[in-house]
């Protein structure tokens, strides 16, 4: 499985309409922290963190704190926005593991 | 073809109801070196999950080692078409972009060649090896010029309103290979939204030259290139006379067929028969009709 | 706790003061019109008063009255927060306000409802800030949404009852005559403001030009009016009306407006004669540009546009494409202009445009309406009133009335607005019932109401993708996931009462 350690803080996506902007910190042993401010909040706010956490998940990271801004993104920009942000954080920007993120990104 | 930045989440959604036949995704010059790596996530996320219906969906890599490499693997797997090399100047940037789309194909999974390529020639280099480059691969579906680039390494600059006497020679050198091969040929983009009157002569213009079509930077651009394709109602007309003189000479047996005093001979034919198949494409003619 | 005909809870109580929609004309009216108290006055008495104070103080106006105003100034408005501000000053309280709608600039009604000076409120529109704080319930009485339509309908039948109406007017001499079309801050049609000047118990003219005596044309007459105040400003002329109300440019609106219009001209009313009425903005402004092309291409000729109108509309009259243009609300410089210069501009108030309860409306007449919406639902319901979070931000205005009276009736509207879907399995809040709704139609492709087998069959061969609501409404679920649905509390916090005074949905309090 991968698996990303955050290593300093991140940022990826954008304040513009249909997207969001996550910032990324360490959180050491302490699990995942999501404060999210949405357009979209009592229609999506669930799902949004839903997907950020399952994304998180996918790829390995246990801690770490997001700061989100979203303007009413689709599923899959929370999730393109998550892996970017992630890289980032975690250095590998470089060298990415396409197979890895395959492995579960169907 | 219509350019959409790859950075804009947004356009990604939208792209295609405009009706263009393809959207390209770019990951290239619209996008900034900054982003580069958050645009790839965002195309690859977003080809794997929206439904882009019957448009074509074709991205434009970054130079191969600028992070072209990625942006194969990346789109490969998402299940793009048709992968868009810039800067093509020979035969080889071609096929070491192909070995990197087939080492991609393999990994994943996807049938080998499934993936297209088109190669955009933007300088004098890619213009004068326009025939060897389009014939270097079977996954090669067409050759695009990039005219921007090509005239700043020319050193001279567009000038729509003068006809853009200086891409002529790159324009008749990327048709004539184009054709040569049997692959498509694409002419460049139009840089000013609000001018539709130089859009259409210009796209009048390379139709004339044998193009099969033009780039697009805007949707409002989509319906003036569409309507200088779409064949008119005459010329549709023209193609069915034709085409029913060729059934009657052959229902009588006759060798020679003419239609109203002008003999009707191959090339005619085939002129006629593109007519109607570029009408039925623009949904404006149904055989049988 | 009662169901109406559109599957929507009335509670008990409400259910009996108004009565449950159960359709769009189960109700036919019949009664004694209402009207306003008359005093007398004498030729050497004055109207004119130096102040609004003097004004208020000279109409009586006490604890409990109902005070009325209209929007036809729309953001650009100083008369009703000048007005309020004074009668707040002077203590008054407990009133019912009876404005024609409420715009964003209206904000200081916060305050005063805050204050117990506004204690009722009816209106066809709550925008932002004002709607916002009603959703999260700063009220004790729900407030009366009403239709320009019902509105009408109630003050003609007693059931809103206007003692002090205070009506902004452009021009007006010092005996009242009143028009929209002269002055400083004009705004074209005085549609609304016609039915408060004739039923209200207390008119009193509010201008920023006065002029000699006698002021024509007249839109509201002099022997339905009180007293009459010289101010220095009634309003922000920008805010009042644009320079010109721009075509968008947006691609899908503009690829939205083409459907509609592939549509209208496919339809059987696409006549020689025939007539409609556009929107004033976004995709169903940019209908009326396509569908002048084609009016040209096919020699058609409209007998009649109804509005709402823009001065993109004006210029189709100008050129002789639609022969006469009745106005009951003037958008821009260009609708206002025509209506002075051009004969064949007509200025109509509200009742005669779409009130269903008099001998007859000018919706009645109307071929083709093309309106927007903020949901629709698979049972073609219309949403104009609440956000998809609940919140009231829009305004019934002639939604209502224009789709019931129409022929043919088309919604404009993206299958998604950001992430939301507009295309919904159950409205937020009903303004306008599905029964009214004809064909929706959205970048995608279009959903015909299967009550209308004849339109089924007229569109048969129209270029045009054709989908079932459901169709569409999963499609937007599909791109957008499933939206969780907002939760409400019990108290009611909005009434909305169909054009014929019943009730067919209401709005409640958000959870915070």
């Amino acid at each position: 499985m991968q698996k990303f350690n955050i290593e300093k803080q991140a940022i990826a996506g954008t304040l513009e309409s249909s997207d969001l902007q996550i910032i990324i910190d360490k959180n050491d042993g302490k699990g995942i922290e999501i404060e999210l401010k949405s357009s979209v909040e009592n229609q999506y706010g669930r799902r949004i963190r839903e997907v950020l956490r399952s994304t998180l998940a996918n790829l390995g990271v246990d801690d770490a704190k997001l700061t989100v801004v979203d303007k009413g993104a689709l599923d899959c920009t929370i999730i393109a926005r998550t892996i970017a942000v992630v890289h980032r954080a975690a250095d590998a920007t470089k060298k990415i593991d396409w197979e890895g993120l395959e492995s579960w990104n169907v | 073809m219509m350019f959409v930045p790859a950075s804009n989440a947004g356009m990604l959604r939208d792209a295609y109801i405009y009706g263009a036949d393809s959207i390209m995704f770019d990951l290239e010059d619209s996008i900034s070196l900054k982003e580069k790596d958050t645009s790839r996530f965002l195309v690859y996320q977003a080809v794997k999950t929206i439904d882009y219906g019957n448009t074509e969906t074709v991205v434009r890599i970054n130079g191969l080692d600028m992070g072209g490499v990625d942006d194969v693997h990346a789109m490969v797997r998402a299940g793009i078409q048709v992968i868009r090399l810039p800067k093509t100047e020979t035969a080889q940037d071609v096929l070491d972009t192909e070995a990197v789309i087939e080492e991609a194909e393999r990994q994943c999974g996807r049938e080998i060649g499934s993936t297209k390529m088109m190669a955009a020639i933007e300088g004098p280099v890619g213009v004068l090896n326009a025939l060897s480059i389009a014939k270097s691969s079977k996954r090669l579906i067409g050759i695009a010029l990039g005219a921007e680039d090509y005239v700043t390494s020319m050193k001279t600059k567009r000038y729509p309103e003068r006809n853009s006497d200086e891409i002529f020679f790159a324009r008749s050198m990327i048709v004539h290979a184009a054709r040569a091969v049997g692959i498509a040929a694409l002419d460049t983009v139009f840089s000013d939204v609000n001018d539709s009157d130089t859009l259409r002569k210009e796209t009048e213009f390379i139709r004339q030259l044998g193009f099969d079509g033009k780039s697009v930077i805007n949707p409002r651009q989509i319906p003036i290139v569409n309507s200088v394709f779409t064949p008119t109602e005459k010329e549709i007309k023209n193609a069915i006379d034709i085409m029913h003189a060729i059934e009657d000479a052959e229902a009588k047996g006759s060798g020679v067929i003419a239609l109203n005093g002008k003999m009707i001979d191959k090339p005619i034919v085939e002129r006629a028969l593109r007519t109607l198949a570029l009408a039925e494409a623009a949904g404006v003619y149904k055989k049988g009709e | 706790m009662a169901r109406n005909q559109a599957g929507r809870e009335i509670p008990g109580k409400y259910a009996d003061q108004f009565g449950t929609f159960e359709g769009q004309f189960a109700r036919r009216h019949e009664y004694k019109r209402a009207s306003g108290e008359v005093i007398s006055v004498h030729p050497s008495e004055s109207k004119l008063l130096g102040s609004i104070r003097e004004a208020i103080e000279k109409t009586g106006l006490k604890d409990g009255m109902t005070v009325s105003f209209h929007h036809h100034f729309r953001e650009g408005d100083e008369v009703l927060n000048m007005v309020m501000a004074e009668i707040a000053a002077m203590g008054i309280k407990n009133l019912t306000l009876a404005s024609s709608s409420i715009a964003n600039v209206h904000e200081p009604i916060i305050e005063h409802i805050k204050n117990g000076v506004i204690t009722n409120i009816t209106s066809s529109g709550l925008r932002d800030k004002v709607g916002a704080a009603i959703s999260h319930g700063i009220m004790e009485n729900p407030v009366v949404i009403r239709s320009h339509g019902g509105r009408a309908r109630a003050i003609e039948t007693g059931e809103i009852h206007i003692d002090v109406a205070f009506l902004g007017a452009p021009s007006s001499d010092d005996y009242g005559n009143s028009n929209g079309s002269h002055g400083k801050a004009t705004c074209g049609s005085l549609g609304y403001a016609k039915i408060d000047a004739e039923y209200a118990d207390k008119v009193v003219i509010i201008t920023d030009n006065l002029v000699p005596y006698p002021n024509t044309p007249v839109s509201i007459p002099q022997n339905h009016v009180d007293y009459v105040v010289q101010v220095n400003s009634i309003g922000d002329p920008d805010g009042i009306a644009k320079g010109a109300t721009r075509i968008t440019t947006n691609p899908k609106d503009l690829l939205i407006a083409e459907n509609a219009c592939k549509i209208i001209t496919a339809s059987p009313y696409y006549k020689e004669g025939f007539s409609f009425q556009a929107g004033t903005g976004g995709s169903t402004l940019a209908v009326a540009r396509y569908l002048a092309e084609a009016m040209r291409k096919d020699e058609i000729k409209a007998s009649f546009a109804l509005g709402g109108l823009t001065g993109h509309m004006c210029e189709m009259l100008e050129e002789g494409l639609i022969e006469k243009v009745i106005d009951t609300q003037s958008f821009d410089r260009g609708a206002i202009e025509s209506m002075k210069n051009n004969e064949n501009h007509y200025e109509i108030s509200a009742s005669f445009y779409a009130n269903p309860g008099n001998k007859g409306a000018a919706v009645n007449k109307l071929d083709i309406v093309v309106l927007s919406a903020l949901e629709i639902d698979t049972d073609f319901n219309v949403n104009v009133m609440t956000g998809s979070d609940g919140i009231i931000r829009g305004a019934s205005g002639g939604h209502s009335d224009t789709a019931a009276g129409s022929k043919l009736s088309l919604i404009l509207t993206p299958l998604i607005r950001g992430r939301i879907p507009t295309i919904v399995e159950n409205v937020n809040t009903i303004i306008t019932p599905g029964e009214s709704v004809d064909v929706v139609v959205t970048e995608i492709g279009i959903a015909i109401n299967p009550k209308r087998q004849d339109l089924i069959e007229a569109f048969k061969n129209l270029p045009v993708a054709q989908y079932t609501i459901e169709e569409l409404q999963k499609k937007a679920y599909a791109v957008v996931g499933v939206p969780d649905p907002i939760v409400y509390d019990e108290k009611v916090v909005a009434l909305i009462e169909y054009r014929d005074g019943s009730l067919i949905d209401v709005v409640r309090k958000v959870r915070d």
